[in-house]
């Protein structure tokens, strides 16, 4: 692997960029491992980079049934923000945004992560209330949030419409400044590249078809379509389709998977300078490196793992945008597509032990994961080397769903999140 | 955007008529003093979410109002057939 850096850009801008080795390898199954992650996304990938780097777990082989951030990795909308609600989620957001702060470096690979702050929109009083709750309940947990009045909100966002008489008027806004936006094929392939040179195999078109249960019930290996691989320790990593694989194992999950959308605008000039979400009409936006309006749309409503969603959930969002933005009301829109969202009981994310000895899991972020890949890499390793949780993700136990000890961040944002 | 048919109204309409309501057939319970901490989870909490054939209900919210049953496969998002509340499970 060539270290990437100004000296050998430099150098390899002299052969035209022509000589540029593979960055790693496309590794072929082998009989066993020390450990097995399913779901090659940023997550997967972030989970065998921390077992090899800080846990010395160098053994591990990524299984991923397509290419590696092909699914909900690729299809999201790069959103970073850790203004959570409680105690326990806002730990495990902030964990995530202090890692993306030295990704880069640590990876040797541009993840693009850029503090470009990110604003909630408060529409109503029922908003402004919230919204203070949250700014105060995040200061107490060292978790950077402000409040802005509606001019100050302009002046931060432009092209925000708050005029009086607006369809949404904007009351104010909530900023946390260290939010932001990343490139996530680049967090794919930065962890996958960094895990490959210390020694993990990234195994692409492999999907897992069975789970390998011995006698004391404890974790044997995995059935693939590659063969049988042997592992006493897998950890599911596997977004959407988690509820399939725990099957195999013989769980009954609590998650439902949806469809969720996003969509991109043709490429315009530089114009909008932050992340605006606006939860109570459904609309958030920001505008990508290359020019792109990047637009999160809904869920649908019903189950599926159709990956693609229905038209009016992105004409919903569409009128939204164009009453709170008006100057992009002549933009085209260039393509959309769906990813599959694992949703919680109380949209929360699940990650820690299962009742499987050496099954770990790490799923129902719903339609908030992209945002906690580094935590959740970081979290699903040290709770795989030691087969106990981290502090920080204990309270995401799947025993909540038994003994009640939710953590309903769906009731704190109303909305999905 | 998917057509439902709608059991009662015997139509077929389009998705925004309706409202989603859930896995089907999910009993209450009968004797809820009597149930345990993993039985009000697995009723509560677990669900189905299979990769395929799955009973859902639906509600004709902005029809006829009422709710039934349906078997769907989630991976086409195809509907096989709705039927009345209170039918037997398809």
């Amino acid at each position: 692997m060539t270290r990437f850096s100004a000296l050998s850009l430099f150098a390899k801008a002299l052969g035209a960029h022509q000589d540029w080795p593979e960055q790693w390898p496309d590794a072929a199954p082998k009989a066993s491992y020390d450990a097995i992650i399913v779901g090659g996304g940023g997550h997967g990938l972030g989970a065998a980079y921390y077992l090899a780097k800080k846990y010395g777990i160098t053994n591990v082989a990524v299984l991923e049934k397509g290419w590696i951030g092909g699914g909900n990795t690729g299809r999201n909308t790069t959103i970073i923000r850790s203004n959570y609600l409680y105690d326990e989620s806002a730990h495990l957001y902030d964990h995530a945004v202090k890692l993306w702060d030295g990704l880069s470096q640590e990876l040797n690979y541009n993840t693009m992560y850029s503090k470009r702050g990110v604003m909630m929109l408060a529409h109503n009083v029922h908003d402004i209330q919230s919204f203070k709750r949250h700014i105060h309940a995040n200061r107490l947990n060292g978790v950077d949030n402000e409040w802005l009045t509606p001019e100050e909100a302009k002046a931060y966002c432009p092209p925000l419409n708050i005029a009086a008489d607006a369809r949404y008027p904007v009351l104010g806004a909530a900023l946390q400044r260290r939010g932001g936006t990343a490139r996530h094929d680049t967090v794919a392939w930065g962890y996958a590249r960094a895990a490959a040179a210390l020694g993990v195999d990234i195994i692409q078109n492999c999907t897992v078809t069975g789970i390998r249960r011995g006698a004391d019930g404890a974790i044997e290996g995995v059935e693939t379509t590659r063969g049988y691989i042997a592992s006493k320790r897998v950890g599911v990593s596997a977004a959407g389709n988690t509820s399939v694989v725990m099957q195999m194992a013989g769980l009954d999950f609590p998650l439902e998977s949806y469809p969720l959308q996003a969509l991109v605008s043709e490429p315009i000039k530089p114009t909008f300078p932050c992340v605006v979400m606006s939860n109570t009409v459904h609309a958030y936006m920001s505008q990508s490196d290359k020019g792109e309006l990047v637009i999160g749309a809904g869920t649908d409503q019903y189950v599926s793992y159709s990956q693609r969603g229905a038209l009016h959930i992105v004409e919903h969002t569409l009128a939204a945008i164009c009453e709170i933005f008006p100057i992009y009301r002549r933009v085209r829109m260039l393509r959309t597509w769906g990813g599959i969202v694992d949703v919680t009981p109380d949209r929360s994310p699940i990650l820690g032990k299962t009742p499987v000895k050496g099954l770990y899991v790490n799923c129902g972020w719903g339609t908030g994961g992209f945002k906690a890949t580094p935590g959740a890499g970081d979290l699903l390793a040290y709770t795989m080397a030691k087969d106990e949780p981290h502090r920080i993700n204990a309270p995401f136990n799947l025993d909540r769903f038994r003994n009640g000890r939710l953590i309903d961040e769906a009731a704190a944002a109303a909305v999905a999140h | 955007m998917i057509l439902i048919h709608c059991p009662y109204c015997d139509e077929k309409r389009p998705e925004i008529e309706f409202a989603y309501a859930g896995q089907a057939h999910i009993a209450r319970p009968v004797d809820p003093d009597s149930y345990s901490d993993e039985e009000w989870e697995r009723f509560l909490f677990i669900r189905a979410n299979p990769r395929g054939r799955h009973h859902e209900r639906w509600r004709h919210s902005h029809g006829c109002g009422r709710f039934f049953n349906a078997v769907r496969d989630t991976v086409t998002d195809k509907f096989e057939t709705t039927y009345k509340a209170g039918e037997p499970r398809k």
